[in-house]
C-alpha cells in the first residue's frame, strides 16, 4: 500500500507550463521529500498527487491503479496543510473524526481511533477544545491526527513546519520522523528547507522550475550532487564554488568544495583574510576574503578557533572532496 | 492603542460627545416621548410635554386600527421574504465566485454591482406597466420580487467578501478528508459562513424594511408596508402627534434594534468591502 | 486553484443570479428606451405612435427640468458637504478616549435606521411645523416669529432632513477607517515634531481619503434618487422649489400618466447616474485587486 508513480505528468496554467513532463516513482513506505526554492513547482506537484489540481497530461498511479481523474476524496491520501486547515467551528475531537465521519465509519471505531491518535500525539487533554484555543504546535498535531486516523495509503505534507518557531520546528521534525518509523506508511513531504529534507528523508527529490534536478538519498545528494544547482542547494553553509584557473587545474569549468572540507593549515594551497566569524561553539565558520578564487569563501573549523577580523590564514582543500563541474554545470565523474 | 490622556481631557471629550450624540438622537427620543402622551399634551410647549402625565392610549388606538398590524405584517413579509429569497439565490453564486474564481469573476461582480446603480425612477414606468398587465400592482409578490432584485447585488457582494475570508485550504482539507460537495458545503462551509450569512440577512432586512421608492409607488391599501402606511399620515392626520409618534415608534423600533447589532457589518456591506 | 469539475459546478451556481440580474437590468431598460420614443399616455388610449426625440425635447425644454437639475445638484451637493465635513469631525471626536463611547456611537448611528417616511414626517410635523413644532416653540420662547421652514426654505429643509439621515453613515464609515490607522504612524509623526493639526492634515486625512471617496460616491448614488422625503414633506413644492429629477419624473409618469415623457426623463436619469457610477466602479474595482 502506498506506491505512487508519476508517468510523464505535466501541468499548465493557461499557456504557462509549470511542470514539464515528469516521471517519478515513490516506493511503499518511503519518506520522500520534495525540496527546492520557492516557485519550483514542488507544491503544485504535491497538489497534483492529492488531486487538488487537474493534471494537464500524463498519469498518476496509486498502488498500480490509475488515479489521474479520481477526485481527492477517492485517492486514499491524507494531507497536512501549511496553515493546518483545521475546521474552526469543530472541537479537536470532531476535527480528528471528520474524515471517518465522511467515510461513515461506525461510531465506536471512530471514538477508538480518535482516542488512540490523541494518545499518540499528546492531545488527550485538548480533545474538547477548539482549534482557536490551541498553540501552533498543538494545531499541527491535530492536523496530523486528522490525517492518521484515516489510515491512508500515503501522507502528504505541504510545508507543515513553516509556521512554527525554530525550537518547535525541531521537535515536530522528530515527531514526524518517529511517526513514520512507527506507521511505515508512505510520506511525501514538501519543504524549501534543505535541513528538513536532509534530516527526514529516505529519498529527496530536488526540483527547480518544475523539473527534477536529482533524486536520491540525502547522503547521495551530499556526496555526489549531479549538478551545480543540487551541490549549492544541499548542505549548509553552502558549498564554495571556484571558477577560473584554480578550476582549470582540476580539469573543470567550476570546482566546488564544502566549508567542512577545507582545513585551516600553517601553510596551504590557498590563503585569504578573515572577515566575519560565526562562533557556534561546536564549530566556527569564517568568511574569508581576498583568496583570489571567489569573492568570499566559507570555511569551517571544529570547536572554538580564535582568528580575528583581518587575520591572514592558509587553507587546504581535501582533494577527494572536490566536486568538478563542466561548462553546463553537470558533474564530471 | 488609545493613549492615556488626563482625566480632565477625557471628561471634556465625554461631555462634548454626549451632547452631540444626544442632539442627533433627539428626534427619535422625542417621538418615543410623544408616543406616551395624550394628543393634547403632545402639542403643548416642550416643557409642558415633559411635565405632563404618561399614557399608553396612542398605542392602543393605533393597535385598534387593525390596519396597522396589517401593514406591519406586510413589512415583515416583504423584508424577510425578499432577503431570504435573495440569499437562496446568492449563496451558491457567492460561494462559486469566492472559491472557484475565474478570469471573468471580477467582471461579473462589477457588472452585478452596476445594476444597483440604475436609478429606480429610470425603470419606474416599465415595472409599473409590467405589474399592471400581470395584475400584480399592490401585491406582496411583486414587491417581494422587486425588493429582492434591488438588494441581490448587495447580498452577493456581502456574502462574497465574507466567503473570501474563509481560507481555501480548509475546503481542500475537507475534500482530502473525503467530503463530497454536499458534505463540504453542509459540514464545513456553512458553519463557517453562518456569521457572514447572518449579518447579510440582518443588513438586507433593514434595507428592505426602509425601502421607500417602490413601496410608495407600487402599493395601495392591500400590500402597503409601514413605509407607505406612515406616509399616509403626511396630511391632516400628521397633526395627531401622539398617534403618529406611536405608529412611528413601532415602525422603527425593530429595525433600530437590529441595526445596532449590525453596525460593523453595515460598514462593509454598504461599501462593498471597500472599508472594513 | 481548481479542477474542471468544480469550474462547471461554479458556472451552474452563478448562472441564476446572472440571468435574473440580466433580465432585471435589460428588460425594463429596453422598455424605458422604447417608451421614450412613443407618444404614450395612459389617460389617452391610442395607438402610441413613434415620435422620435419629441419626448426628450419636451422634457428637457420644460422649465421645470432646469429647476429639477439645479435642485438635484443642490440637494446632493448640500448633503454631501454637511455629511462629509460633519462626519469627519464626529469621527475624530468619537475616536477620542471617553466614557460611554459605545452608547454615544449607538445614538449617533440611530437615524440611519429610521425609514425615510418616518424621518420626513417627524421633522415636518414635530420640528418644522411653525405652530406646534419644536422649532416654533423655541422661536416663540425667544420672542421671535416662528419660521415656516417647509414653505419658505423647502429645499434647505429637505437637505437638513436628508443630512440627518446620512450623517450617521458617513460618521460610521469614517470612524471605522480612522480606527484602522496604525497608531505607530501617529506616534512616529509626533516624534518627528508634527503638532495635532499637522498630524490631521498629513497623516489622518490621507489615510481617510479612500473612505471619504467611498462615502461621497455611495451617498451620491442614493441621493440622486431621493424621493420619499420630498413626497412626504413638500410634494416638490411650493411650485417646483423642491422638485428634484426623480420627483419630476414621478410627476410626469404616475401623476400625469405620461409614459413617453416619463420614460425620456428616466433615460436621462440613468445617463446621469451612470456618470457617477463609472467613478464608483473604478474605486471598488481597484479595491478588489488589493
Amino acid at each position: 500500500m502506498g506506491r505512487i508513480t508519476l508517468d510523464k505528468v505535466t501541468k499548465s496554467f493557461g499557456e504557462v507550463q509549470v511542470i514539464p513532463p515528469l516521471d517519478l516513482s515513490i516506493e511503499e513506505g518511503e519518506f520522500v521529500v520534495f525540496v527546492g526554492p520557492s516557485g519550483c513547482g514542488k507544491s503544485t506537484l504535491l497538489r497534483l498527487i492529492a488531486g487538488l489540481e487537474d493534471t494537464t497530461s500524463g498519469h498518476i498511479r496509486i498502488d498500480g491503479e490509475d488515479a489521474t481523474d479520481l477526485p481527492p476524496a477517492k485517492r486514499r491520501l491524507a494531507m497536512v496543510f501549511q496553515s493546518y486547515a483545521l475546521y474552526p467551528h469543530m472541537t479537536v475531537r470532531k476535527n480528528i473524526a471528520f474524515p471517518m465521519r465522511m467515510a461513515k465509519l461506525d461510531k465506536a471505531e471512530q471514538d477508538r481511533r480518535v482516542e488512540e491518535a490523541a494518545r499518540v500525539l499528546n492531545l488527550t487533554d485538548y480533545l474538547d477544545r477548539r482549534p482557536g484555543q490551541l498553540s501552533g504546535g498543538q494545531r499541527q498535531r491535530v492536523a496530523i491526527g486528522r490525517a492518521i486516523v484515516r489510515e491512508p495509503a500515503a501522507f502528504l505534507f505541504d510545508e507543515p513546519l513553516s509556521n512554527l518557531d525554530a525550537a518547535l520546528r525541531v521537535g515536530m521534525r522528530l515527531e514526524i520522523s518517529e511517526l513514520h518509523e512507527r506507521l511505515k506508511t508512505t510520506m511525501i513531504y514538501v519543504t524549501h528547507d534543505q535541513v528538513e529534507a536532509m534530516t527526514m528523508a529516505d529519498k529527496i527529490v530536488v526540483l527547480q522550475a518544475g523539473e527534477i534536478e536529482q533524486v536520491g538519498s540525502p547522503l547521495d545528494l551530499y556526496r555526489t550532487p549531479r549538478n551545480r544547482f543540487v551541490a549549492g542547494f544541499i548542505g549548509s553553509p553552502k558549498m564554495n564554488f571556484i571558477e577560473g584557473n584554480a578550476a582549470k587545474q582540476h580539469g573543470a569549468e567550476t570546482i566546488g568544495i564544502r566549508p567542512e572540507h577545507i582545513d585551516i593549515t600553517e601553510t596551504g594551497e590557498w590563503s585569504g583574510t578573515v572577515g566575519v566569524s560565526e562562533h557556534l561553539g561546536s564549530d566556527t565558520f569564517f568568511h574569508v576574503h581576498d583568496t583570489g578564487l571567489a569573492d568570499v569563501m566559507t570555511v569551517r573549523a571544529s570547536g572554538e578557533v580564535g582568528y580575528k577580523h583581518g587575520d591572514r590564514i592558509h587553507m587546504t582543500p581535501r582533494p577527494d572532496m572536490l566536486h568538478r563541474f563542466d561548462a553546463s554545470g553537470l558533474r564530471i565523474a | 492603542m488609545a493613549r492615556a490622556v488626563t482625566p480632565r481631557r477625557k471628561m471634556l471629550n465625554t461631555a462634548v460627545a454626549w451632547i452631540i450624540g444626544l442632539l442627533i438622537f433627539f428626534p427619535i427620543l422625542w417621538i418615543v416621548i410623544l408616543s406616551f402622551k395624550t394628543e393634547g399634551d403632545a402639542i403643548r410647549t416642550p416643557l409642558g410635554v415633559l411635565t405632563s402625565g404618561w399614557t399608553f392610549d396612542s398605542y392602543s388606538v393605533v393597535q385598534e386600527r387593525s390596519d396597522y398590524f396589517h401593514h406591519f405584517w406586510n413589512s415583515v413579509i416583504l423584508s424577510v421574504g425578499s432577503t431570504v429569497l435573495g440569499l437562496v439565490i446568492a449563496v451558491p453564486s457567492a460561494w462559486a465566485m469566492a472559491f472557484v474564481p475565474g478570469k471573468q469573476t471580477k467582471n461579473v461582480l462589477m457588472w452585478m454591482l452596476s445594476t444597483k446603480m440604475l436609478p429606480p425612477v429610470g425603470v419606474l414606468m416599465p415595472i409599473y406597466l409590467i405589474c399592471q398587465s400581470l395584475g400584480l400592482l399592490d401585491t406582496r409578490i411583486a414587491l417581494t420580487l422587486i425588493l429582492m432584485m434591488i438588494n441581490l447585488p448587495i447580498i452577493i457582494w456581502m456574502l462574497y467578501t465574507y466567503f473570501r475570508e474563509i481560507p481555501g485550504d480548509i475546503l481542500e482539507a475537507a475534500r482530502m478528508d473525503g467530503a463530497a460537495l454536499k458534505e463540504e458545503v453542509l459540514f464545513v462551509l456553512l458553519p463557517m459562513a453562518v456569521p457572514g450569512i447572518a449579518s447579510t440577512l440582518l443588513l438586507n432586512i433593514i434595507l428592505a424594511w426602509n425601502e421607500a421608492f417602490w413601496t410608495l409607488n407600487l402599493t395601495a391599501a392591500n400590500s402597503a408596508p409601514l413605509t407607505a402606511f406612515i406616509a399616509s399620515y403626511s396630511s391632516p392626520e400628521g397633526l395627531f402627534y401622539a398617534k403618529l409618534s406611536a405608529a412611528s415608534t413601532m415602525a422603527i423600533a425593530p429595525i433600530l434594534i437590529m441595526g445596532w447589532f449590525s453596525q460593523k457589518q453595515l460598514v462593509r456591506g454598504l461599501t462593498f468591502g471597500a472599508v472594513k | 486553484m481548481a479542477t474542471k469539475a468544480s469550474r462547471a459546478a461554479a458556472r451552474a451556481m452563478i448562472s441564476p443570479s446572472v440571468i435574473l440580474l440580466l433580465g432585471w437590468m435589460l428588460i425594463p431598460l429596453l422598455m424605458t428606451i422604447y417608451f421614450s420614443t412613443l407618444r404614450y399616455n395612459l389617460l389617452m388610449p391610442g395607438n402610441n405612435p413613434f415620435v422620435g426625440w419629441e419626448n426628450y425635447t419636451y422634457f428637457v425644454t420644460d422649465p421645470a427640468f432646469a429647476t429639477a437639475i439645479w435642485n438635484t445638484l443642490l440637494l446632493v451637493g448640500g448633503v454631501l458637504l454637511i455629511t462629509v465635513v460633519g462626519g469627519i469631525l464626529l469621527a475624530l471626536l468619537l475616536d477620542m478616549p471617553m466614557w460611554g463611547q459605545g452608547v454615544v456611537r449607538i445614538m449617533v448611528i440611530a437615524p440611519f435606521f429610521v425609514m425615510p417616511t418616518v424621518s420626513a414626517l417627524v421633522w415636518k410635523n414635530m420640528f418644522f411645523n411653525p405652530v406646534n413644532g419644536l422649532f416654533g416653540h423655541i422661536a416663540k420662547a425667544l420672542g421671535l416669529t416662528p419660521f415656516d421652514f417647509l414653505s419658505q426654505a423647502p429645499l434647505a429643509s429637505i437637505i437638513g432632513i436628508v443630512s440627518w439621515q446620512w450623517l450617521p453613515f458617513a460618521t460610521l464609515i469614517l470612524l471605522t477607517a480612522l480606527q484602522s490607522l496604525d497608531s505607530e504612524q501617529l506616534e512616529a509623526a509626533e516624534m518627528d515634531g508634527a503638532d495635532p493639526v499637522n498630524r490631521f492634515v498629513f497623516i489622518m486625512l490621507p489615510h481617510l481619503a479612500r473612505a471619504i471617496t467611498v462615502v461621497i460616491l455611495i451617498q451620491t448614488i442614493f441621493l440622486l434618487s431621493i424621493f420619499a422625503e420630498i413626497f412626504v414633506t413638500t410634494s416638490g413644492g411650493p411650485g417646483d422649489a423642491s422638485t428634484n429629477l426623480t420627483y419630476l419624473i414621478y410627476q410626469e409618469s404616475l401623476l400625469s400618466f405620461d409614459v413617453g415623457t416619463g420614460s425620456a426623463g428616466g433615460v436621462i436619469a440613468i445617463i446621469l447616474a451612470n456618470i457617477v457610477a463609472i467613478f464608483l466602479m473604478r474605486m471598488i474595482g481597484k479595491n478588489l485587486d488589493a
